[in-house]
């Protein structure tokens, strides 16, 4: 039975490991080796770094990290702040409609973003926002709904009776909101922070759709691109796949625990 | 100071603002765009009635895509199968389990361009697969130019990809059971499948529920993998491909948004279903 446990696990490390260890050892090759080695073979150098060099200035890696980087610190920021103050607002507040608001927000959650992009084109177009940066950023604060819940059950947790004693010593609503209210949330934000700084990270879709212009290319639409001069060179769009990987490994690694009670925070809703 | 009636609206403001413009008013539009032969560009567009709705259901290669959803959520069943496997294993005393979780999790953190390219390598003929399976005497296949291959192929990498996501939330949720009741049925003389199916699988039903549903929400709107690697090619076409071409590439704006209707519908029927079968499990916002 406990060997059995064993050989699974192994076997499943195996899977995961393999594709991507072939794509190690292939971004280490020369070309002339690529013809005429399989794909698991050892590399003749192990420290040629030659197809990243290639891959980092073609592939505009530089340029595609800024346009990352920009659009990651705003839609994290703005994820924290429209979520914190949504969580405040509906939470220690008692007013009309609120449950409309409430519900509002809550069947938004059942609609995925994927299913409304041919009619939200046009509101982004009719912006004016299509192939500027503002366009993703827009669209990944504009339909996270997760965030919000995560505040607001964090927001529950935080007891009243702090927000009075703040209020007798004559506090407004905007002074409890930053001094009290933020700071207690500081578990929530990491979560958020992280969650959302992954899904911008590494999606797709949107900056594909909402960011055509070469010059706006993020680490997804860069990578995917400059797959097309290279082609049939494995070794440089391997080391090109490596260098996205890479920074990914080294968040992971270094924020291991956080992560993970990060995503079950989030999971639970 | 008493707050006035208008302060929850100015917090409120920036996020309503965002939520009608980003989600609610392109929702009613693509009603609106489904009923109308508009191509997304000319300024005018004529009122159709029901046309791309008869068109998506009575011609057959715009249906097919739903077939192709079919492989997706097998591929989910797996892959729900084989993290409450791990989740159960890891949760438990076993050597090298964080080693071993963090193996099985980091798919989840890869972008999803560079996932694509990875399998796309892994896939080629002679490439890795190929390889590897010559060692136990399997002859090369096309995994991705055999229309019978090619979804199955798909499907597996996104197991590969989800299927640690799964895997921590389980083990979240296992860990928040009371140690003592596993103690307590060790005792009994409970072994682990009686451990699990008694403890474990009722303590998270509620998390099986949720992942089961997105794997199905999930499986119908599968784009990005099959869209890197094939294109959509040999039958691997998949329902966003397919509305993101018509609407994008074609200019078919309204068939486009007809289909995207029938995906909402789909996703809501599903997950209206999902609340009837577990009403206790809502999330809850109030």
């Amino acid at each position: 039975m406990r060997a059995v446990k064993y050989v699974c696990l192994v076997a499943a490390s195996a899977v995961v490991l393999v594709p991507l260890v072939a794509i190690v050892l292939t971004s280490l090759r020369t070309s002339r080796e690529m013809a005429d080695q399989s794909p698991l073979a050892a590399p003749a150098d192990w420290f040629n770094l030659h197809n990243y060099v290639v891959a980092f200035t073609d592939g505009h890696m530089l340029r595609a990290l800024g346009n990352t980087a920009f659009i990651l610190f705003f839609s994290v920021l703005g994820t924290v702040v429209i979520g914190s103050m949504t969580a405040y607002a509906v939470d220690r507040f008692r007013f009309r409609f609120r449950r409309v608001v409430l519900a509002g927000f809550l069947v938004a959650a059942l609609v995925p973003g994927v299913t409304t992009q041919v009619a939200t084109y046009q509101i982004v177009n009719g912006l004016g926002a299509v192939d500027t940066r503002w366009a993703p950023i827009l669209l990944y604060l504009g339909t996270d709904i997760v965030s919000i819940t995560i505040f607001l059950q964090f927001v529950r947790s935080i007891p009243v009776a702090l927000d009075e004693a703040a209020r007798l010593d004559g506090a407004g609503s905007f002074t409890i909101y930053r001094r009290i209210i933020l700071p207690l949330l500081r578990p929530a934000i990491a979560t958020v922070v992280i969650i959302k700084g992954v899904a911008v990270y590494n999606d797709f879709y949107v900056p594909f759709l909402y960011l055509p212009d070469d010059s706006l290319g993020t680490i997804s639409t860069s990578l995917f691109r400059f797959k097309g001069p290279y082609g049939a060179h494995w070794e440089v769009i391997s080391a090109g796949a490596a260098l996205v990987i890479i920074p990914s490994l080294l968040v992971f690694l270094a924020l291991q625990r956080f992560i993970y009670s990060g995503l079950s925070a989030g999971a639970t809703k | 100071m008493r707050p006035r009636w208008f302060t929850p609206w100015l917090y409120l403001l920036a996020p309503l603002a965002l939520l009608v413009t980003f989600t609610y008013l392109p929702v009613l539009d693509m009603i609106g765009y489904s009923f109308t032969d508009w191509d997304g560009l000319s300024p005018t567009s004529d009122v159709v009635g029901l046309h791309n709705y008869t068109d998506l259901f009575t011609r057959p290669e715009l249906f097919q895509v739903f077939t192709v959803s079919l492989f997706y959520l097998a591929g989910s069943a797996v892959q729900i199968a084989a993290a409450l496997y791990f989740a159960t294993v890891l949760s438990f005393r076993t050597r090298l389990r964080t080693l071993f979780k963090g193996i099985l999790f980091f798919p989840y953190l890869i972008n999803g361009v560079a996932v694509g390219f990875v399998f796309l390598y892994f896939f080629q003929p002679g490439g890795t697969l190929d390889t590897v399976l010559h060692q136990v005497g399997v002859g090369p296949r096309l995994w991705l130019g055999d229309p019978d291959l090619v979804n199955p192929s798909l499907a597996a990498v996104s197991v590969w990809r989800f299927m640690g996501l799964n895997m921590v939330l389980f083990i979240g949720a296992i860990q928040s059971i009371p140690p003592d009741l596993h103690e307590a049925s060790a005792l009994d003389g409970a072994n682990r499948w009686q451990q699990f199916r008694h403890i474990i699988a009722p303590a998270i039903r509620p998390i099986i529920a949720l992942s089961a549903i997105l794997a199905i929400s999930g499986s119908l709107s599968v784009f990005e993998i099959p869209f890197i690697m094939t294109g959509g090619a040999n039958n691997s076409e998949t329902f966003v491909i397919q509305t993101v071409k018509l609407a994008f590439t074609f200019d078919k704006t309204g068939l486009a948004s007809a289909a995207a209707v029938v995906l909402l519908l789909i996703v809501l029927a599903v997950t209206w279903v999902q609340r009837r079968l577990f009403p206790d499990e809502r999330v809850e916002l109030t």
